[in-house]
């Protein structure tokens, strides 16, 4: 059991009647990359904000590393060692490149080291030209960039990416990918994704969700393989059901 | 470089001004330094911490209370200024205390603040009967608390030394300055970068692991010492406190100076006093019939053509002649 980084037991989400997440059972081991898929509306979002404290639960618990973080404030998950990057960019748009990570550099390793930290992951993440420049001016997909880049920066034990190649071009999505394995060096990764090229590329482990729980789980060809998957999420003509 | 060309300007043209100016003059010019504090306890909270309080003029009031009740009892007038910040500064972490950690609305928090206000008034209103009195301190209700002494220069061993209008003018500019140059220290410090960042968005400062609460805390009682000094000063300079320095009027006062200044910059706050308060004056003495009115005209005007405040209009014109780069990105608002 030493090895399990997350888990939750029995994890629900209602909003008003409708159930985001329902009853979900969701076990991650350390140093796992696993990718999670499913229909708009599946909970994927709505599982992120349950697990970074955003959202309480409505029922179920959710441990991490071994401690029950169900009831914990946002800021304390964040010091427990979980980075999210939002499927939105989420960044300070009137500040810095260099300021955004420096934010986040403070935080996770104290104001002396921050600035060193910066310089490097202003390097990994191709933006050292643009450090100064207000993040409000980026691209989208440099902004995608900014916000991974502050999770780098942060080096948190658990990694949550939301859509994270969202609006990049296929060669930032292939960068992205080289990244995510590169993250997964050091950190476990959930990485939510649309794009069955990138999740291929990473090679993960797949969870398929639907209507909040787990549908399937296995590897990117077992999913491939799974009939009742292809029905609901692949895009493939629904069957005439028996 | 520019920055403390400024400072040094600063310094002399206070230190040069009682040598033209009229005594008349240098008083209402204290009182106007006073009430720069008191607007630039407004824009620390407001302008850096984006969170927008009414009470101001409630810390403002308690400082001034603390500094007469206590030197009234004590002659102290060093220990009656300490009350008076302390005072001012615990009833706003206080009040930080329970609306920061119940999370409650930025809507809400300006309209408690405004209550507490519009509260200390009426009860401060009720303390006319001389049973309401704190030792040799009677409250006076709407008559106000009268001989409130003067400021004193204290020193151990030594007959205190009351402070003569010049005198006090010094004292009141060099502590204007020196807040000043505190505050600005604080907004570029570390904890002032992180205020900022809690100030674009609270969650994601969240998630990056900093507890946005206690900080808001923190600088919400500092904005609350800063206006209960200034309360002392006021009082000290008066020898007087009334209920009025709760009214709503007070409260508005604080925010339209920092709007007319510029909020978010400090030097607005100190700019924005200085014009509306010279300009009452002048409406007032120009026998003008409508003074309030002419006033908010006057006001409405300005703040429609320069949205964003006197200092950051000058600053644009002054990069705009001589072609500089507007300030870092880091500090960008
Ligand atoms: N704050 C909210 N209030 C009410 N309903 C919500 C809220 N947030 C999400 N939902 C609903 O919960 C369901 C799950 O949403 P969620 O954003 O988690 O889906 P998702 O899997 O991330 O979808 P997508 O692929 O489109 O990003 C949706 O039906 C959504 O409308
Ligand atoms: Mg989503």
């Amino acid at each position: 059991m030493n090895d399990v980084v997350l888990q939750t037991r029995g994890l629900v989400k209602e909003f008003g009647g409708l159930r985001a997440v329902n009853s979900l059972d969701f076990t991650l081991r350390r140093g796992e990359l696993r990718c999670v898929i499913g229909p708009n509306g599946a909970g994927k979002s709505t599982l992120f904000k349950l697990l970074t404290g955003q959202l309480k639960p409505t029922a179920g618990t959710i441990h991490f590393k071994g401690l029950d973080v169900t009831r914990l404030l946002p800021h304390e998950i964040a010091r427990a060692g979980i980075g999210i990057k939002f499927q939105v960019p989420r960044v300070y748009d009137s500040l810095s490149v260099a300021e955004n990570l420096w934010l986040s550099a403070r935080s996770s390793h104290g104001t002396a080291g921050a600035g060193a930290i910066v310089d490097r992951v202003l390097a990994e993440v191709g933006l050292v030209e643009r450090r100064a420049s207000p993040v409000g001016h980026l691209s989208h997909g440099d902004r995608q960039w900014v916000e991974i880049g502050m999770v780098l920066t942060a080096d948190p034990d658990l990694v949550l990416l939301d859509e994270p190649t969202a609006g990049m071009t296929h060669a930032e999505a292939r960068r992205t990918a080289d990244l995510v394995r590169e993250i997964n060096r050091r950190a476990t990764l959930i990485v939510v994704e649309h794009d069955m090229d990138f999740v291929r590329n990473i090679a993960g482990y797949v969870t398929v969700l639907h209507r909040g729980a787990v549908l399937a789980e296995g590897t990117m060809d077992e999913i491939r393989a799974n009939d009742v998957v292809r029905d609901i999420y692949l895009g493939k003509r629904p069957r005439a059901r028996s | 470089m520019t920055a403390w060309a400024l400072w040094a300007v600063a310094v002399v043209v206070v230190a040069a001004l009682p040598a033209v100016l009229s005594l008349f003059q240098i008083v209402q010019l204290t009182v106007f330094m006073i009430y720069s504090l008191l607007a630039l306890s407004l824009d620390l909270i407001w302008g850096f911490g984006g969170i927008l309080s009414f009470g101001q003029a409630a810390f403002f009031g308690v400082g001034g209370y603390f500094y007469g009740i206590v030197g009234i009892n004590s002659g102290s007038t060093t220990l009656a200024l300490t009350a008076g910040v302390a005072g001012a500064a615990g009833l706003a972490a206080l009040l930080g205390y329970f609306t920061f950690y119940g999370r409650v609305g930025a809507m809400y928090f300006a309209v408690i603040t405004l209550t507490v206000t519009l509260i200390l008034h009426q009860v401060m209103g009720t303390t006319a009967d001389p049973r309401y009195a704190v030792g040799q301190a009677r409250l006076g209700g709407y008559n106000g608390m009268t001989n409130i002494p003067s400021l004193a220069l204290e020193a151990p061993g030594r007959a205190p030394l009351t402070l003569d209008p010049v005198q006090l003018f010094y004292v009141v500019g060099g502590l204007l300055l020196l807040v000043l140059a505190l505050t600005r220290a604080l907004v570029r410090s570390s904890f002032g970068r992180v205020l900022g960042a809690i100030r674009e968005d609270e969650l994601r400062t969240e998630l990056l692991g900093y507890d946005p609460r206690w900080r808001k805390l923190v600088t919400f009682a500092i904005s609350g010492g800063i206006a209960g000094l200034a309360g002392g000063l006021f009082a000290g300079w008066g020898n007087f406190m009334n209920p009025q320095v709760f009214s709503m009027f007070q409260s508005a006062l604080v925010v339209i100076w920092v709007m007319v200044g510029g909020r978010g910059t400090l030097y607005g706050a100190v700019v924005g006093t200085l014009v509306v308060q010279s300009l009452t004056n002048y409406l007032g003495t120009a026998s003008v019939t409508y003074t309030t009115v002419a006033l908010g005209a006057v006001l409405v005007v300005i703040v429609l053509l320069f949205p964003r405040g006197l200092v950051p209009a000058i600053g644009g014109a002054v990069r705009r002649v001589s072609g500089r780069r507007p300030p870092a990105p880091e500090f960008a608002r």
